[in-house]
């Protein structure tokens, strides 16, 4: 059987899937799953089918789902994911991404917490809230947040974290301990605009090659690193924006990668002149180009926010983007022509793309 | 034994959890920790650290607005509901 493409939309109001056709251009919705729980995050075992949905409700607090059926059936945990009784309390798990048999988890109040078991039980990562740093982290407009986590792709020992607005760390012995990755990388906000931690980033996503290339998309700048984030080096120049939220990378070709930028952190946070577009490099960032075929041109008066870009793994790529006022666009070539996916749905936190049989 | 209530918000997270059950307990936390037993992982859902009951959870014990260390007589009705929130 071919495979096909499966939408995952994390919304503010549940999670949904889009079965999409072997030619990605027919969808069928299902949802809202997860009770209609808020949702940051998804992510996807493709060797198990297992599902993993990350997020925290108004009521009955954070919780990671997960569903062995493909979103049929769902059951949730947040056993260990607690900071102890005399802690802050967590209001929402951002991020869940899978490093090989362990799962990771993202929560606000900024911090990592890990599973060994599927997401059954978790462990806090102590050794990043034990950095020294810690008691001067300051929260971005969206509050104290982990929002990105990106595993590196052969050493289980080595990962990289996104704060806002604190910056991008790195372990390199599993979590143990952690050194700042924000040399180069501006913070307009403080008199020191190249201070060893408090920027603001918004994606940190990892280059195809699986070795040291990063980039991020700032809410001052996109950057690039071929270190593994020991140096940055902005790559804004070409874009309409240097504020945007999400960012990701070619699953095959280390120096493509998409963003969304928005008109400015103090001017509404949408699309430059209310005309949709999603800009991409395949020169790691050297040039951009703009594409907006296929979306609304005029009057868009929407944004998109850190996780709700994703793409497949199907050759061309497909790339999918949700807005915070419920529109879904899909592009099959790359994010060169764009076409509706879904409409009216709830505000799109998240989107993530999985290939499934 | 506590003549426990539950939202039907709460229950939904729990195929084939009761709206109303009996547990054992002398005080709201023990209460909660009884329905815990007979339905894991519902205590996460309702207490959050400190412990404390979670911001828009709402217990009221014989009708009553109660916290964590309210006792509950034998035979009282505790009702757990959510608070209005949400938007």
């Amino acid at each position: 059987m071919a495979d096909r493409t499966a939408l995952l939309v994390g919304t503010r109001k549940g999670l949904f899937v889009l079965d999409g056709d072997t030619d990605r251009r027919e969808w069928q919705l299902r949802g809202p799953l997860c009770d209609g729980w808020p949702i940051h995050d998804t992510a996807f075992d493709p060797a198990s089918g297992v599902l993993f949905a990350s997020g925290g409700s108004p009521w009955y607090g954070p919780a990671v789902w997960r569903s062995d059926d493909l979103g049929a059936t769902w059951s949730h945990s947040s056993e260990g994911l607690t900071y102890g009784d005399d802690g802050p309390k967590i209001e929402a798990t951002w991020n869940v991404t899978r490093a090989g048999d362990v799962l990771y988890a993202g929560v606000q109040p900024a911090g990592l917490f890990r599973s060994e078991d599927g997401g059954a039980t978790w462990q806090h990562v102590e050794g990043l809230t034990n950095h020294p740093t810690r008691s001067e982290w300051q929260p971005g407009a969206g509050g104290l947040c982990l929002h990105s986590i990106v595993p590196h792709a052969d050493d289980p020992n080595r990962l990289w974290v996104g704060i806002s607005a604190v910056g991008a760390f790195e372990t390199q012995d599993g979590g143990k301990t952690w050194e700042t990755r924000n040399k180069g990388v501006r913070a307009d906000f403080y008199p020191d605009k190249y201070p060893e931690f408090g920027q603001c980033v918004h994606k940190l996503v990892a280059a195809a090659d699986g070795g040291e290339h990063l980039y991020q998309q700032n809410h001052c700048g996109v950057y690039r690193s071929s270190d593994g984030g020991r140096q940055w080096e902005e790559i804004t120049a070409g874009l309409p924006s240097q504020f945007g939220f999400p960012m990701v990378a070619h699953p095959r070709d280390p120096k493509t990668v998409w963003t969304i930028p928005l008109n400015g952190d103090d001017r509404g946070r949408y699309m430059p002149d209310a005309s949709t577009a999603v800009w991409r490099t395949h020169d790691g960032g050297d040039t951009w180009l703009r594409s907006g075929d296929g979306l609304p041109e005029q009057d868009a008066y929407v944004g998109v926010l850190r996780e709700a870009m994703a793409v497949d793994r199907q050759d061309p790529v497909g790339v999918f983007f949700g807005t915070s006022t419920g529109q879904l666009f899909g592009s099959i070539d790359e994010g060169v022509t764009w076409s509706l996916v879904a409409d009216n749905l709830p505000a799109i936190w998240s989107v993530e793309a999985v290939v499934v049989p | 034994m506590a003549d426990v209530r539950l939202p039907r918000s709460l229950v939904d997270l729990f195929p084939g959890a009761p709206r109303r059950l009996h547990v054992s307990g002398s005080t709201v936390a023990e209460v909660i920790d009884s329905l815990d037993r007979a339905v894991p992982g519902a205590r996460n859902r309702l207490m959050d650290a400190g412990p404390s009951l979670r911001t828009h959870i709402n217990v009221f014990v014989a009708g009553e607005r109660a916290t964590l260390t309210t006792a509950v007589p034998d035979t009282a009705v505790v009702h757990i509901i959510p608070a209005v929130s949400g938007g």
